[in-house]
């Protein structure tokens, strides 16, 4: 097992230096059949996907772990490359692997005829390689090198079609250099978390750590361990700065809704179901030490139900298809946040799991209207897509219900238990979080509803030459729909409540990794979880009714409504201003501090002023010397020269 | 064998001269068989060097030179030296080749220094004796000089004057730092007849010294060592010298000049002056600290290409002094990294912008744009190189990197900081870059017919990409080198200063 371990990454490895190769061979004319490339492509994915599935059926309870080489020498200790699969590395790798597959068989489709094809699919598999390494990493050190990895792949492909504008005022390429440096801002964070790990507990693996943590809890709990915190309130903290990166949480999720400037299979693949969940992981595989600082769980899970509820507002009030999705996104992160935040790892990976289904296939299913809009994003050209696209109108709406939270559909199971988890719980915060995330929900119901009728009810908006070209996308395309809402139709059943009688698999197999020493115990809550239950589904039907009835029955009433709260409503829809924000506060204070004075009154005036004053000196004695300065460079090296030649022959004297 | 290295450049100068200046194809094939064969010969060193070995320095080759002053021709290599010997003959064949279309004239004249230059820089980095390490070290800057000042850009002798008198005003005083050391060491050895007074640095390290003389003589040579690095605030040369030096030039003082500085630190200021070093630190990672940021700020807002990437030298060699300064095995090891890996790719970054400036003849962001399209192969390995440098794990710069913030954290955290939000800024500005020359549409009608780079081009840059990359992902071998002699100069240290 331990050589498939390894394979898994080696292939989307070869896969995407073959492709990298042939993309760069292309411009000098070599000729690539897209078949050929799409194949290529492909069968990374496939592969890995395989050699995942066979590693879940063998994993049990147990764990593997496979060697590589010495890597870092950090203090007396190599830090190895070394990967390690447990239950969760499982859940990711088939999350990765098996959306990967997906999303690339769309892409191929979605692709058709760009010039970057190959390119194009060349980062699909390098991103694949990195989130690979990121969920196999045994190590910080390797979990970040997937970290920075998946960083550079989605900065690559936000900035994809690098010649384009994004919006009026920001180019692609500036789209995704921002989702860069706003990483690289939590990645600090990280870097320095990693950092405080190492100085206190002597290594960077994970293992270890945990069996240091479990050892000497108190050298964590201590009161001032760094800057007047304890040691696990401190680590916690920084690593959830990464994470707040990585995962678009505030007060770092500015980067997010620009990275829609990319290729929808990308906003699917990097940007909904998988490495914008690397944080989620993150928190998740640190539950041990973060289960030691109630303080660092308390502000987990309060950015978590900030920002489902913030983003949520947010999502209401967008008219681009992808920004809607995109917020959406920026929310069911948070209630993510909100369920690690509590401990409860094995159900924020269960969100976690239906998300990448519901909302890959809704990325991908606007991806589709897109495609057939002549690329255009804008909800209030559409409407009436029913008719000509069926497949996607199904598929879409199906995964529009499931995260709508509706059952029998994935996302009730899963959103009802994050939900169950921040009412029943002793950090004493709950209620607070149970009402930011109801309300929440009662957000996604409405801007889901609303995606769905404005997209495809009523009748269509666009202009004449739009709609009669409008057409259901290819079998490629609206195959992996048609998979990823099954998928998101039924992966709830995996972990049915007991409440509804169910048994928690899912729950049980995550525990495995996450929490081996805590044995779920059964209170007998079944009346209190099933009426919340049930509330949570009547704010959910009850967001869809309004939805309705403001963009079906009367789509006269939204106008009405923001006349009359025309601040609020602009707010919101100007994402609350955070970026205007963030540019007065930091960007531009920084650019004129390095402009006005480091440059030009540090270097220039204080310390080139001196130089060349010194240099004034040294003139006026070289006036007095120049009779020797020729200016002829042959003299002056032949001058050398028989220097070094007098000085080699004392050598031999 | 270290010997024949040294001097193979040398004596390859010497050919060349011989050559008729006017056959071109010879002086140049010539000068590229020469640092190749010095490269070849090197490679063998690395296996020779026995990491762990009876004594820290090996391959030692003597003879006595100046009897009567104790001055030795004595050279040897310990894993630091041995990695950078490599470095500097490792990059040599690529400048020659980097050469070729962009110097213009006076070839044999240009390929003589070169020749020197690295001569020169291969003794600084193999001295055993103090004053033949001072010998290679003033001899160096004056092939730079002139590379600067007559094949520079417009103004190169403003460049060059500036170069010459900032190394002048740091090495002047080191030089009465060396005599008042061997007098020193002339006047203890006087009571004991078995001693001779001599400059060789291992009687020198059983030099004792006030704790006053160690403070005036590592100023003298902390200032030296500080202008090369160069530290804030004595850095401004590097911009200009960058700016106005032929690629070839950036390419050496980037890639090794700078690295003469840390090594200097190491191999003579922190074993000889301890007590000094351990009461100058705390200042010496504030100035290194505050460069750091600094130097990225001001690169931030630069619109010329070499002057950006002279700054983030600055900037990425702060770090490197950071560590140095940490004073432990995590430090000195990612700092010694940190020099290989800034070599390979600030010396990479300058070849790339060379390549461009040959193209288009100006190094101004405004001037560029969108021009990925036109060249696609010479895009990636810019960005490719440029990851190497903005620290990428996987790639060389992360190696050196989070080896110096593990040193500089147990230090002083709140350094460690500091420093790493520096390397934030080292993503921006050079993303940024990135984004202005090659993203967005092409706007300047000069850039739509740019062609890509070719076979020559790519061949000088694949063997950097390989390094950049090997060393990322598997730096075991190169730390292992370099592990006995870290090792030694943190024990000495701490014994010294009484840990």
């Amino acid at each position: 097992m331990e050589t498939v371990v390894f394979l898994i990454p080696l292939f989307l490895l070869l896969g995407a230096a073959s492709l990298g190769l042939l993309a760069l061979l292309k411009t000098r004319g070599l000729k690539v059949p897209d078949r050929l490339v799409g194949y290529l492509a492909i069968s990374g994915p496939v592969l890995a996907f395989l050699c995942s599935f066979a590693l879940f059926r063998n994993v049990g309870h147990d764990r593997f772990v496979a060697d590589g080489w010495n890597w870092v020498l950090a203090g007396d200790s190599w830090v190895p490359v070394r990967f390690m699969v447990d239950q969760l590395t499982c859940v990711m790798l088939l999350v990765v692997t098996g959306i990967g597959t997906l999303i690339h068989v769309y892409s191929t489709g979605y692709m058709k005829g760009d010039g970057g094809y190959i390119r194009f699919f060349s980062f699909l598999n390098l991103f694949m390689f990195f989130m690979l390494v990121l969920v196999l990493a045994d190590n910080f050190l390797m979990l970040f090198v997937g970290w920075e990895g998946v960083g550079l792949c989605s900065y690559l492909l936000i900035g994809f079609w690098y010649d384009r504008m994004f919006t009026a005022t920001m180019s692609t390429a500036q789209a995704g250099m921002k989702a860069f440096i706003v990483n690289r801002i939590g990645d600090a964070g990280f870097v320095l978390g990693m950092l405080l790990i190492y100085r206190t507990a002597g290594t960077l693996s994970f293992h270890e750590l945990r069996q240091f943590v479990a050892a000497n809890p108190e050298v964590f709990l201590e009161g001032s361990g760094f800057f007047g915190v304890s040691l696990a309130t401190a680590i916690g903290l920084l690593l959830l700065l990464g994470a707040t990166g990585k995962s678009a949480q505030i007060p770092l999720f500015v980067w997010l809704p620009d990275a829609m400037a990319g290729p929808t299979p990308v906003s699917a693949l990097i940007h909904a179901a998988t490495m914008v969940t690397a944080g989620v992981y993150v928190v998740g595989r640190m539950n041990f030490l973060f289960a030691l600082s109630p303080t660092a769980m308390i502000v987990v899970s309060t950015i978590g139900a900030l920002t489902a509820f913030f983003a949520g507002t947010i999502a209401m009030t967008q008219n681009d298809i992808k920004k809607v999705l995109a917020y959406s996104t920026v929310s069911q992160l948070g209630y993510m946040f909100v369920a690690v935040g509590l401990g409860a790892v094995s159900v924020a990976v269960f969100h976690l799991v239906t998300h990448a289904f519901f909302k890959a296939c809704l990325f991908l299913g606007s991806g589709s209207v897109i495609h057939a809009m002549h690329h255009e994003q804008d909800m209030r050209k559409m409407g009436g897509l029913r008719k000509k696209m069926p497949i996607t109108c199904a598929t879409m709406t199906v995964s529009a219900i499931a995260m709508a939270g509706i059952p029998p559909l994935s996302g009730f199971f899963s959103k009802d238990e994050i939900l169950w988890k921040a009412f029943d719980n002793d950090l004493g915060h709950g209620w607070f979080l149970w009402i930011l995330g109801m309300a929440a929900a009662f957000c996604t119901a409405i801007y889901m509803g609303r995606l769905i009728f404005m997209t495809f009810a009523g009748s269509c908006r666009a202009d004449e030459h739009t709609k009669a070209h409008l057409h259901e996308s290819p079998r490629s395309m609206t195959g992996v729909l048609t998979v990823l809402a099954i998928g998101a139709a039924l992966v709830g059943f995996l972990n049915v409540p007991h409440f509804l009688g169910g048994h928690g698999a899912f729950s049980a197999f995550v525990d495995h990794a996450v929490n081996p020493e805590v044995h779920a115990h059964h209170e007998a809550k079944f009346a209190a979880e099933a009426s919340l239950a049930v509330m949570s589904v009547m704010v959910a039907v009850v967001g869809l009714l309004v939805a309705w009835r403001f963009y079906v029955k009367d789509p006269t009433l939204p106008a009405q409504v923001v006349d009359k709260h025309q601040d609020i409503y602009e707010l919101v829809h100007d994402k609350y201003r955070v970026d205007e924000f963030y540019d007065r506060s930091v960007t531009q204070p920084l650019v004129r501090l390095a402009e006005g004075t480091l440059f030009k009154v540090i270097d220039r005036k204080l310390i080139d002023d001196t130089i060349n004053g010194l240099a004034g000196v040294f003139r006026w004695l070289g006036a007095r010397l120049a009779s020797t300065q020729t200016g002829a460079a042959r003299t002056y090296v032949a001058v050398m020269i028989v220097g070094l030649l007098l000085v080699i022959l004392s050598l031999f004297t | 064998m270290l010997s024949l290295v040294l001097f193979l450049p040398l004596f390859g100068a010497f050919a060349l001269l011989l050559v008729n200046k006017s056959s071109e194809k010879t002086i140049k094939y010539g000068a590229l068989a020469v640092t190749l064969a010095t490269f070849l010969l090197s490679l063998p060193l690395f296996g020779a060097y026995e990491a762990g070995g009876a004594s820290l320095f090996q391959l030692e080759e003597s003879a006595d030179w100046i009897p009567s002053l104790g001055i030795r021709y004595a050279v040897a290599v310990d894993g630091i030296s041995l990695l950078l010997v490599l470095l500097v003959n490792f990059l040599m064949p690529i400048v020659v080749v980097g050469s070729v279309k962009t110097i213009t004239r006076r070839h044999r004249d240009f390929y003589v220094l070169i020749l020197l230059l690295q001569s020169f820089m291969l003794g600084a980095f193999m001295a055993r004796d103090l004053f033949l390490f001072y010998m290679f070290w003033e001899l160096m800057v004056v092939p730079m000089y002139f590379i600067i000042g007559v094949w520079g850009g417009k103004p190169r002798i403003y460049a060059a004057m500036k170069f010459f008198i900032y190394t002048l005003f740091g090495s002047l005083p080191m030089l009465v730092a060396v005599i008042y050391l061997f007098m020193k060491l002339k006047h203890q050895a006087a009571g004991d007849p078995g001693a001779v007074a001599s400059y060789s640095l291992d009687a020198l390290a059983g030099l004792s010294l006030t704790l006053k003389e160690q403070w005036l003589c590592f100023l003298a040579f902390g200032l030296s060592f500080a202008v090369k690095v160069p530290m804030f605030p004595f850095h401004t040369w590097l911009p200009d010298a960058h700016t106005e030096a032929p690629t070839p030039g950036s390419v050496v003082l980037a890639g090794v000049l700078l690295k003469m500085g840390g090594y200097g630190f190491l191999r003579f200021a922190i074993p000889m002056f301890p007590n000094a070093v351990e009461q100058a630190a705390p200042v010496i990672y504030f100035l290194a600290t505050f460069g750091i940021v600094y130097a990225a700020l001001v690169a931030l807002i630069q619109t010329d290409v070499k002057r950006l990437v002279a700054y983030s030298s600055v900037s990425h060699m702060g770090l490197v002094v950071l560590g140095i300064f940490a004073l432990n095995g995590d430090g000195i090891r990612g700092s010694v990294y940190q020099m290989l890996a800034h070599g390979l790719t600030t010396g990479g970054l300058f070849l790339l912008v060379g390549m461009i400036y040959e193209r288009r003849h100006t190094r101004e962001f405004s001037q560029y744009g969108g021009i990925a399209k036109r060249m696609p192969i010479f895009a990636t390995f810019f960005i490719i190189i440029t990851l190497g440098s903005v620290g990428m794990p996987g790639l060389n710069g992360f190696v050196g990197e989070f080896l110096i913030f593990m040193g500089t954290f147990r230090v002083s955290p709140f350094t460690a900081i500091i420093a790493v939000t520096g390397v934030v800024f080292g993503a921006w500005y050079m993303l940024a870059t990135v984004r202005k020359i090659f993203f967005g549409q092409i706007t300047r009608d000069e850039n739509r017919n740019l062609r890509d780079i070719d076979g020559r081009e790519i061949a000088l840059l694949c063997p950097l990409v390989l390094m950049i990359v090997l060393m990322g992902v598997a730096p075991g071998p190169f730390i292992a080198k370099m592990e006995p002699s870290v090792k030694a100069i943190v024990e000495t240290y701490q014994s010294a200063i009484g840990k």
